[in-house]
């Protein structure tokens, strides 16, 4: 059913409808193994829909998508196995410890039980987090809260991880330490990332290659050196503006907005 | 392409996650597991801060210690053999799990706005064992006030069956009544998605579910309108089974079998349509 030569993400022709709005239209796009790929478009542009659906949240409504070779229609909890998820919000539960909010999860992904308090310790430490496990996750700083989203959705040596624009909110320094982890970790595990983001300086130096998304299609895919002279611009951010005209006034909900916003308020 | 890549994955390799299926058994066994992963989450967030349990054991004794002991002076209620408070303890005690659970669901509305029911669905939890899972922590959290019911009957003179086999079952109906009523208000909350209307909707239902039921007087004195919804009210078979097993000389009208078969059918139900409905909140 599956093998080594997957692609680790294909999507064919993926669509999501919401009543009369196309979120995500024909969406057809290869994520290969041990890649770091980047999806990038204005607000509303569909990339959090295309990681619902990816990530078996929501169902497409036509067209269809493969993680290792496996339906995400047909097989949604062997697909829930090999993936992580950290969602675009601070998801980590603030009532409990980093290393509770570690421990729930290894068990929830079914991580050996004998193996599991060595990788939760193991996880804190490559996070940087050791001295802050027993501590409450609302004492911890934005950036210490996204680190311990990424190690728990990794504890599970997920083979495609989905993060939701990881660094919203967050301040260089604290940004740059989560790029440092999602690197490692593919370093470590060949795992395949799989992340959006509004900004281009992280998509420069992180991903391989990236896609930006439109109005829920695929305006252009390629390594960010590819974009740029596909351009014929200097930087990712004029390539951008290029790729996805004037629509970045327009784009973006109200509830998306609302959301972004929170995020960066709780990470104050 | 290629990449870069020291080591591939030990674990949750594509070709296990291929080759797992789902067995009746093997479901039924990650079912309860899991279902334990999310009431050990709750616990631990209680023990941080158990504050809720210790303000919420105030209305009980309120209860019991100022309308219990008025109205066993008044005597105007028919209670049969037993004085009223002895009447009303198991009343009071169905009636704290009813407003410790019904609440329960409003949590839902928070975690989903902090992307954390969305953390649950991607992850291979089935939906109806995060929903039993939910509905087990609201009768550990309901259970505590049990705790406080029942020492506190005890001292004002009531007289409780203290027998290991009916608090065993005792455990059991309060387990029951707090999955059926925090697995109602995940329901509401599932459906309504804003803190705002569930509040409201919570209130509004809260006096009714407690008044329409046998807590506090015998169905017998009810016109039959009332009695109608009495006996539709799953709060009536909870206190049912607590009257019988909680009081010495206490009656169950419907008999404990019979309660505790419904209750056991209306959590089911209701835990299956949860499971549903959770798994839409995380769209």
């Amino acid at each position: 059913m599956t093998d080594e030569n997957k692609e680790a993400v294909r999507t064919d022709k993926l669509t999501r409808r919401f009543g009369d709005y196309t979120a995500v239209d024909s969406l057809d796009l290869e994520v290969s193994n041990g890649e770091v790929f980047g999806l990038l478009g204005p607000n509303g542009a569909g990339k959090t829909t295309t990681i619902k659906m990816l990530t078996t949240l929501l169902p497409p409504t036509s067209g269809g998508a493969f993680i290792e070779g496996l339906d995400i229609a047909k097989r949604p909890s062997a697909v829930r196995r090999i993936v992580g998820y950290v969602p675009q919000m601070l998801s980590a539960d603030a009532s409990l410890t980093g290393y509770e909010n570690l421990l729930i999860f290894g068990k929830l992904y079914e991580v050996p039980p004998d193996e599991l308090k060595s990788r939760v310790r193991k996880a804190l430490d490559m996070m940087g987090l050791s001295e802050f496990g027993d501590k409450l996750v609302r004492t911890y700083s934005g950036g210490m809260i996204r680190r311990l989203e990424i190690a728990q959705s990794a504890l599970h040596r997920p083979r495609v991880l989905f993060l939701d624009e990881p660094t919203v909110g967050l301040d260089p320094i604290a940004r740059r330490s989560v790029w440092d982890m999602i690197t490692g970790l593919r370093r470590e595990f060949g795992t395949t990332v799989f992340l959006t983001t509004h900004l281009m300086d992280e998509a420069d130096a992180l991903c391989d290659r990236i896609g930006i998304m439109h109005r829920g299609k695929l305006a252009v895919l390629g390594s960010p050196q590819e974009l740029k002279e596909q351009a014929g611009v200097e930087t990712l951010d004029d390539a951008f503006i290029h790729f996805t005209g004037d629509s970045i006034e327009k784009g973006g909900n109200y509830r998306d907005i609302q959301r972004d916003r929170q995020t960066a308020r709780r990470l104050g | 392409m290629t990449y870069n890549v020291i080591a591939r994955p030990q674990d949750a390799s594509a070709e296990d996650a291929a080759a797992y299926v789902e067995s009746p058994t093997s479901y039924l066994r990650g079912f309860a597991k899991k279902a334990l992963v999310i009431t050990e989450l709750e616990a631990r967030k209680l023990r941080h801060d158990p504050t809720e349990l210790l303000t919420r054991a105030i209305q009980p004794m309120l209860w019991l210690l100022v309308f219990g002991e008025v109205l066993t002076r008044v005597r105007a209620i028919p209670t049969g053999d037993i004085p009223y408070i002895d009447f009303m303890t198991p009343g009071v005690l169905a009636q704290s799990v009813l407003f410790i659970s019904i609440f329960y669901g409003i949590s839902i509305v928070w975690e989903r706005d902090l992307g954390i029911v969305q953390k649950f669905l991607a992850s291979p939890t089935p939906r109806t064992a995060i929903v039993a899972g939910k509905a087990l922590s609201a009768g550990l959290r309901s259970l505590s006030q049990a705790l406080i019911v029942v020492v506190l009957a005890v001292l004002i003179g009531v007289s409780v069956d203290l027998d290991p086999l009916s608090l065993a079952f005792v455990v059991i109906v309060v387990l029951l009544g707090a999955a059926v009523f925090s697995t109602l208000s995940l329901i509401i909350a599932c459906l309504v998605k804003t803190r705002d209307r569930f509040m409201g909707i919570g209130q509004m239902i809260t006096m009714p579910l407690f008044f329409a039921s046998n807590a506090i007087y015998p169905i017998s004195l009810m016109p039959d309108w009332l009695k109608a919804i009495a006996y539709v009210n799953p709060l009536t078979y909870v206190v049912d089974a607590l009257r019988g097993l909680m009081i010495t000389g206490g009656v169950s009208e419907y008999g404990v079998a019979v309660d505790l078969t419904i209750l056991v059918a209306v959590a089911a139900g209701l835990i299956a349509i949860g499971g549903r409905l959770y798994a839409r909140v995380g769209q």
